[in-house]
């Protein structure tokens, strides 16, 4: 144990996703090491991030006005969603320019373990977006593990009465991975070879 | 195939061990606890990536040692390779093959294939079912890896279901309503996950039986020959459960929707590969509660050399390891098993006692005592 900021600040790195209480521990003395200026401009950036950035009000992508770019994007497809976990795959599958049309983000996937259920998830704000019948296909992104295939099956399911055309991306992409480690070859083809999902 | 170097660092009681060894048979005698069972325990590690003996890697390193190393070459048809398994209790664990790190551990399966003769075989048959699914799930993989993501698919699918049915069952006992919306989801993917695994097993357990059979008698002519059957959690008579994955699927989600009201209840899993049993009889009465001391023994015997004679039937000869068997043995049941070992590619036998050792088993000798392996 340090002594107050010090350790304050090592329990609050050590809560950041992936980091450990040796790596947060590094990063303090790397902080403490460090110019003021360049930890201002640190502090700067976290502050800014939250004051700044939203959740797009129709797409639950990050953005900085009420809508994300995508969103306000009117040459963009309003008739497929493609449906994903995270923004994180937003910026994935952009990369790819295989994908025209729009993209909704849950905010994770399906998963007991840790809580997480249907109503944890931004799927009634999906459903209201499909009400209107603009919508014509749905593209099922889920990251390719088991939580993300649940996630798709039990959209599927929930979706079916509608009549769309539901499709999920083709295998190809490694199993048990998460979709935005994937490199853009493997996930355009992915894209290019996505199937229908039958219930 | 055989084991032709092993490496130990850090691994249980052996701080630092390097051994040569040769095909043929190798026997490791000295007394009581200086690590004989350790030294054959690394071996099936890196067939298995799991030990015989605990259900968790803490135990494997040296005490005071942050992590074992274990390396072995393995030389199979003149063609030589090197893994190298890292064990790192509590995080992950690493692997090489041929000293290139690979991206999961399970890369390395397939490598080595090892049977492994130990005295915890008698809960094969006195033992509690998972022994027995135990013994059935690890042949599967030495006989083909991709069980071993078969396998692991279908525990998380488990978890996760078993994570909703404990918080359903809690909302249900403070009279809520359940949120059961993504059940149905589950049930869905622990059968298909299910009916993989559960038909491969049927597979199995029918390709075993005469080989059981044959190797009990040839162990012996008290009682028998085992008979093994399958008992699926889904179908309580046997003959009801279909060959075929797609059925045995629909099978399973039936039995589901069956049982709901109490899996709800209880917050678990009742139906599954998880709930089943081999059953084992001999002369029309289960080999678990009747059979003698001596019969057991057989039995567990009979079933580790069937697995012997399956993974040989696939191509080449696993390794096999007989850790401490012989003490349990009568002298002619003894001989009866070196006769039946002994022309595998590699052998290797451990005893406290010289004598224990039926003299068909000769070999390369090694003594094994306080930490260090010195051949004789
Ligand atoms: N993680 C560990 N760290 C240090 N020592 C250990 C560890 N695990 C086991 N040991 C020691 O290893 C010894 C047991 O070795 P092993 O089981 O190989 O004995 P053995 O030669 O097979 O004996 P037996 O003839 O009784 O079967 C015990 O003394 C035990 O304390
Ligand atoms: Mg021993
Ligand atoms: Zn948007």
């Amino acid at each position: 144990m340090y002594e107050g900021a010090v350790q304050n600040l090592i329990d609050e790195l050590g809560r950041l996703p992936g980091v450990g209480p040796k790596s947060a521990q590094r990063l303090a003395f790397h902080l403490l090491a460090a110019e003021t200026a360049d930890v201002k401009r640190l502090v700067n950036a976290l502050v800014e991030v939250k004051e700044r950035v939203r959740f797009c009000a129709i797409c639950g992508n990050v953005a900085e006005e009420s809508e994300c770019r995508i969103c306000r994007d009117a040459r963009r497809d309003a008739a497929v969603i493609c449906v994903v976990e995270e923004s994180k795959d937003v910026v994935a599958i952009e990369r790819t320019r295989e994908f025209r049309g729009r993209y909704h983000v849950l905010g994770g996937a399906i998963s007991p373990i840790e809580g997480v259920g249907p109503d944890d998830l931004r799927i009634k704000e999906l459903m209201t977006r499909l009400s209107d019948g603009q919508v014509t296909e749905l593209i099922l992104a889920t990251d390719p593990n088991l939580e993300g295939e649940a996630t798709a099956t039990y959209l599927a399911r929930l979706v079916k009465p509608m009549g769309l055309k539901v499709t999920r991306l083709a295998s190809g992409l490694p199993v048990g991975g998460d979709l935005e480690y994937a490199d853009e070859v493997t996930l355009g083809r992915a894209f290019e070879g996505r199937r229908s999902l039958e219930f | 195939m055989y084991v032709s170097h092993l490496q130990l660092a850090d691994y249980r009681s052996y701080e630092s061990v390097n051994l040569e060894l040769e095909p043929g048979i190798s026997t490791f005698v000295g007394p009581n606890g200086q690590g004989k069972t350790n030294l054959v325990e690394a071996i099936g590690y890196v067939a298995s990536l799991g030990s015989h003996r605990v259900a968790t890697d803490t135990p494997l390193v040296r005490k005071g040692a942050e992590r074992a190393v274990v390396r072995a070459a393995i030389t199979k048809d003149g063609q030589r390779a090197v893994i190298e398994l890292e064990i790192n209790p509590g995080k992950a664990n690493r692997a090489r093959l041929n000293r290139a790190p690979v991206t999961r551990p399970r890369e390395v399966l397939g490598f080595l294939r090892t049977v492994l003769f130990a005295p915890e075989d008698l809960a094969l048959v006195k033992g509690d079912p998972g022994e027995r699914r135990r013994f059935l799930d690890e042949l599967l993989v030495a006989r083909a890896p991709r069980f071993s993501g078969v396998r692991s698919d279908y525990d998380r699918v488990l978890k996760q279901r078993n994570a909703l049915l404990k918080s359903a069952s809690a909302q249900f006992f403070k009279r809520r309503e359940p949120d059961l919306a993504t059940l149905d989801v589950w049930n869905d993917h622990l059968a298909t996950a299910g009916a993989e695994l559960l038909s491969a097993r049927l597979e199995l357990v029918a390709e075993l039986q005469p080989l059981a059979a044959k190797s009990y008698s040839e162990l012996t002519t008290s009682g028998g020959p085992p008979v093994l059957q399958y008992r699926s959690s889904a179908a309580p008579d046997e003959s009801d459960l279909p060959a075929d994955r797609a059925r045995l699927a629909d099978l399973l989600r039936e039995a589901l929707a069956e049982v709901r009201a109490q899996e709800l209840q209880r917050g678990v899993s009742l139906v599954g590969p998880h709930r089943d049993d081999l059953v084992l009889s001999l002369d029309d009465l289960p080999a678990k509660g009747y059979a003698s001391q001596g019969e057991s023994w057989s039995c567990a015997l009979a079933l580790r050399l069937a697995g012997f004679e399956l993974l040989r039937s696939d191509g080449d000869d696993p390794v096999l390891i007989l850790d401490d068997v012989f003490a349990e043995l009568d002298a002619e049941r003894r001989r009866r098993l070196a006769e039946h070992v002994r022309h595998a590619e590699q052998v290797l036998v451990s005893a406290a006692v010289a004598e224990d050792i039926p003299g068909e088993l000769r070999g390369a000798r090694f003594r094994v005592q306080e930490g260090a392996v010195e051949r004789e």
